[in-house]
């Protein structure tokens, strides 16, 4: 099954590159695609720690290396992330005047290659089938962009190029720290050598700091974020949604996936670093999203800046933290796919995104401004929708994070600030919001008509999962937490005392956690201690 | 029966013979004929060359086990010389219209019997050069290899650029030779001996001069240099990668680079433990990298683009060199012979319709889906694209250098596949983001649709599936 979501969108590329008829092949691939993650999830065993559905092909007995597929909860969730946007963005692309099939084709396989990712247990193919969308990319935006296309494309595809070598040094340095015998490109074989503790403390913080650089850049993690809004603006809607709903939480899964487990030392070292990194995101790339004059800048902007609330789940590696930045980037992938996609109807419609020359769009796109305004409080982090609840365990993770009474350290001082983000976020969401769908309407835009009833379908299906996953986050939570707390079980004790948390999501999850409030406090994060 | 290793070489010799005979001879037949004749001789002996076990030569050999090794190194090499053969008449099969109209007097059939009988005698020499182990028989199969290719570079003679780039192939090989031949003329004077093994043994022993030793092992790295393209010894590159008959231009950077790389491993295995060779060979590969990346960037002429390009992957070979990883580096060379030739292929296809310059590669996926599919296929193998044979090949390679802290050349190696990625996706750009002035189908023989469709595929399925070639490598 789970090759089936991995190579259904392959081969549908191919058959279409091959002749096949683009837009049906491509949405009935999507839909297959989409209903085989459902079946996943419905079928999902959550009782079981493991991955669940492996498959596995030996390619190199030498080297350990197999291609080896599977799930448990935290690749299901970005698969399903995947196969949502995938679908959304392929019913959205509409005819293509210029080489439909090659077209598709890209779309398809940047998704393919998404899903690959996450769903491959074996560290080669996990990086390679990233690799997969980076000249789909390099096409889409080159030949059906729009704007600085040609900068920007070469801009992403060199940025991207490096920023993936450099993960694949990382990655090669991981294997080599491991002494002979447990050398392995197996995720789950190396989960367990790690656990025993076969990595040096010092390969450790080597390893982590060149994955951080590598994933970093692929994550327009600042200051390796210049490629991401310029992309982002040029790309058509379609991949703009693919790129930065989906194929740029490749990079925030392999930090979850690798680092938390396999380099808490490099993790530990190099938090404040990262700290400060993630706050260039949230406060500075944010102050840059409020000056923004055009919406698909504004949006290619405000997807960076939130990559900042996801590091910052990351950077204090405790389960309700990392889970939280789960939640949120499932919830981010949704709704900033969703405010592409209504940003490239716009483009299509009124031929420009200047703020300036657009208001008052309400008038003639009610259905538009509504989902448009879905998505604009989903990024805001309005109660309801899941950015929320992502948003609001990463800020108690990580404000918990070191606490002591009477005493701010790092992760207490970059929560507060990461607060701020969220008003800063407002600002610029609902300008952008006024700007285009309030206010007088300019004469010029009276024609334009509503979203077409076809184009509603995807509308409806991102906006449902916003809305059912922030109203029931725990169905979220319970299928990724366990797989936090195997990684981090020494320091689950954080757990253990969530009193203060007011969200039922995070009230429930004590539950999950060991009821032992005297659990070892193992790794846990003594930055008090380090002064 | 069974077939050794040396009887490989006699039986190619024995096919270019019989080629030069029935070229002067037959002189009715259509030449083309020849090739196909050459091609399936070579194919049979290729089938033949799996057939032989392989084994070293003893260490305390004599006679011909002296200078003559077959192990699994040169029986690798051995294969890959004769593949490469095998492609390159495909490539000149297709090419044969250019050569007849380069001899405006001539017949139709005038100059092509030698064209093709040429890269047989080459394909002798790059098979012994692999195998030899002693510095008289290194010498002597190098200029085997390099006398051919002097005919085969100026070949399409009529033509200025290929004059020029055959008298500057002329000048700068000998040039090379002489280095060659005062190198080791100085290794022979310090230790008295020319069997690579031996000269091994006598550096071991400290009354041996090592100073003069390594001066001669540095005059013969220039020469090999030459031959692998490696920067201070690249200038000849561009003008005659350039200038050659394209299936020659192939020839050069495949198969005699491959050679190269061997004979260089085997030379340096004796000198390895002088300190300064390794550091010497780092610095070499820096050189190479960084020049032939950077000066490939502005390259708008796509044989000038692939010349720059073979002197860089000289330069990812050399890192590999720098970390003595013989492995790694037959892997990469695998891959870069697929992913060259496929260029090389399209190149050529193409060329005869548009022209060289990657402009004229505008459009080329409205006007031939297939080839420029292939080409995509080859240049993102030669950028390092997951799921190609060219990305595995610099897998090992960086995988061998971090293994030996090499820390300069893995940074240096990352930076330059950036430039690389910029290079080669101008390529891909021009085939599929520019519109074409031309809107004609182009014609593709299917002899050269089976040959590239043969390379596409081993080019993803090396890139997938690599152990065959491991395996073959194993020890």
């Amino acid at each position: 099954m789970v090759l089936f979501i991995i190579f259904c969108p392959i081969i549908a590329a191919i058959l279409i590159m091959a002749g096949a008829p683009a837009r049906k092949t491509a949405l009935v691939a999507s839909v297959l695609a989409f209903a085989a993650a459902l079946f996943l999830l419905a079928f999902f065993d959550q009782s079981q720690r493991d991955f669940q559905h492996v498959t596995s092909f030996t390619i190199s007995p030498d080297w350990h290396l197999s291609f080896t597929t599977g799930i448990d909860g935290l690749s299901l969730v970005m698969i399903l992330l995947a196969t949502i946007v995938t679908l959304a963005a392929v019913w959205f692309t509409g005819t293509i005047e210029k080489y439909e099939n090659a077209f598709y084709a890209c779309l398809l396989f940047i998704s393919g290659g998404a899903i690959g990712a996450f769903a491959s247990i074996d560290l080669f193919f996990f990086y390679a089938f990233h690799e997969l969308a980076l000249i789909p990319t390099f096409l889409l935006i080159g030949i059906w962009g729009s704007g600085n296309r040609v900068a920007a494309a070469w801009k992403i595809t060199i940025y991207l190029a490096i920023g993936s070598f450099i993960l694949l040094l990382g990655l090669i340095l991981l294997y080599q720290s491991f002494p002979l015998a447990a050398r392995s490109f197996d995720i789950r074989a190396l989960t367990a050598a790690a656990g025993l503790g076969q990595i040096s403390a010092d390969a450790q913080r080597h390893v982590y700091l060149l994955l951080l650089i590598g994933f970093g850049i692929l994550i327009s993690l600042f200051p390796f974020h210049t490629w991401a809004p310029e992309a982002y603006a040029s790309a058509p809607a379609p991949a703009a949604m693919l790129h930065s709903g989906v194929l740029k939480k490749f990079g925030l899964y392999g930090l979850l996936r690798l680092a938390i487990p396999l380099l808490p030392e490099g993790t530990h070292h190099w938090a404040n670093l990262l700290v400060v990194l993630l706050l260039g995101n949230i406060i500075y790339i944010g102050l840059v999203t409020i000056a923004q004059k055009r919406l698909d800048w504004m949006l290619g902007y405000s997807s960076v800046m939130h990559m900042g609330y996801i590091f910052l789940g990351i950077a204090s590696a405790t389960v309700l933290s990392t889970t939280g930045a789960v939640v949120l980037i499932f919830a981010h992938g949704l709704s900033i796919a969703l405010l592409f996609a209504l940003a490239g109807e716009l483009r299509k419609k009124t031929g420009t995104l200047v703020f300036d020359e657009l208001g008052g769009l309400g008038k003639v796109m009610p259905f538009a401004s509504l989902a448009f305004g879905f998505g604009v409080f989903a990024a805001i982090g309005l109660p309801g929708l899941a950015n929320f609840a992502g948003e609001i365990m990463i800020f108690f993770g990580a404000f918990k994070n070191g606490w002591e009474m009477a005493h701010f350290h790092i992760f207490q001082i970059a929560t507060v600030l990461a607060l701020w983000g969220v008003v800063i976020s407002t600002v610029y969401m609902l300008r952008a919001y006024r700007k285009t769908f309030m206010g007088t309407m300019n004469e010029r835009w009276k024609e334009v008509g509503d979203l077409r009833p076809a184009l509603r379908v995807p509308v409806v299906l991102v906006v449902g999962g916003l809305l059912c996953y922030g109203f029931f986050p725990q169905s979220l939570v319970q299928m990724v937490t366990p797989t936090f707390q195997t990684y981090l079980s020494a320091n689950s004790s954080h757990l253990a005392d969530e009193q203060s948390c007011s969200h039922g999501a995070v009230r429930r999850l004590r539950f999950m956690g060991p009821a032992d409030g005297n659990a070892p406090q193992g790794r846990s994060y003594k930055v008090a201690n380090k002064r | 029966m069974t077939i050794t290793a040396p009887e490989l070489e006699i039986a190619v010799l024995v096919l270019g013979m019989a080629m030069l005979l029935a070229e002067a001879f037959a002189t009715k037949i259509d030449k083309r004929v020849l090739a196909f004749v050459a091609i399936a001789g070579l194919a049979l002996v290729l089938v033949a060359s799996f057939f032989v076990a392989p084994r070293a030569s003893p260490s305390q050999a004599t006679g011909f086990w002296s200078f003559y090794t077959a192990d699994r190194l040169s029986m690798f090499f051995k294969q890959f010389s004769l593949l490469t053969t095998i492609f390159v008449l495909i490539l000149m099969i297709d090419y044969a219209p250019v050569v007849r109209s380069s001899f405006p007097g001539g017949t139709l059939q005038a100059g092509l019997g030698e064209f093709f009988a040429l890269p047989i005698f080459t394909c002798v020499g790059l098979m012994y050069l692999v195998s030899a182990i002693d510095f008289v028989f290194i010498f002597v199969s190098l200029e085997l290899v390099a006398i051919s290719f002097y005919v085969l570079v100026s070949f399409t003679r009529r033509n200025p650029m290929t004059l020029e780039a055959g008298t500057k192939y002329l000048v700068l090989s000998a040039l090379s030779t002489g280095f060659l031949v005062y190198g080791i003329a100085w290794i022979f004077g310090a230790t008295g001996q020319t069997n690579l093994q031996q000269i091994a043994d006598a550096l071991a022993n400290p009354t041996t001069d090592r100073n003069a030793a390594l001066l001669g092992m540095v005059l013969v790295l220039a020469a090999l240099g030459f031959k692998i393209a490696a920067v201070p010894f690249q200038i000849w590159v561009p003008d005659v990668y350039q200038g050659a008959p394209t299936p020659v231009t192939a020839y050069l950077s495949v198969g005699s680079k491959a050679a190269g790389f061997v004979v260089l491993l085997r030379v340096l295995q004796p000198f390895l433990a002088l300190p300064q060779t390794q550091r010497l060979i780092v610095v070499i590969a820096l050189l190479t990298l960084i020049y032939g990346n950077l000066a490939a960037l502005p390259q708008a002429n796509l044989k000038r683009l692939l010349a720059y390009s073979s002197i860089a992957h000289a330069g990812y070979l050399l890192i590999g060199v720098a970390c003595f990883d013989a492995s790694a580096i037959s892997f990469y060379l695998a891959a870069y012979l697929l992913m060259t030739l496929l260029s090389f292929a399209v190149l050529i296809i193409v060329a005869q319709q548009t022209g060289e310059q990657i402009a004229d590669f505008d459009g080329l996926a409205k006007r031939s889906p297939f080839l420029a599919f292939a080409m995509l296929i080859g240049m993102i193998s030669l950028a390092g694209v997951p799921f190609t044979a060219g990305f595995l090949g610099k897998f090992f390679i960086f995988y061998a250098a971090i293994a030996q802290h090499q820390t300069v050349l893995v940074v240096v190696g990352v930076i330059t596949v950036g430039c690389g990625f910029y290079y080669y996706l101008k390529v891909v750009r021009a085939m599929y983001w520019q519109s074409a002035n031309k809107t004609d189908k182009i014609p593709v023989t299917a002899l050269s649709r089976l040959a590239i469709s043969a390379l596409i595929i081993a080019t993803i399925w090396l890139g997938v599936y690599p152990q065959p070639i491991l395996d073959a490598l194993k020890r």
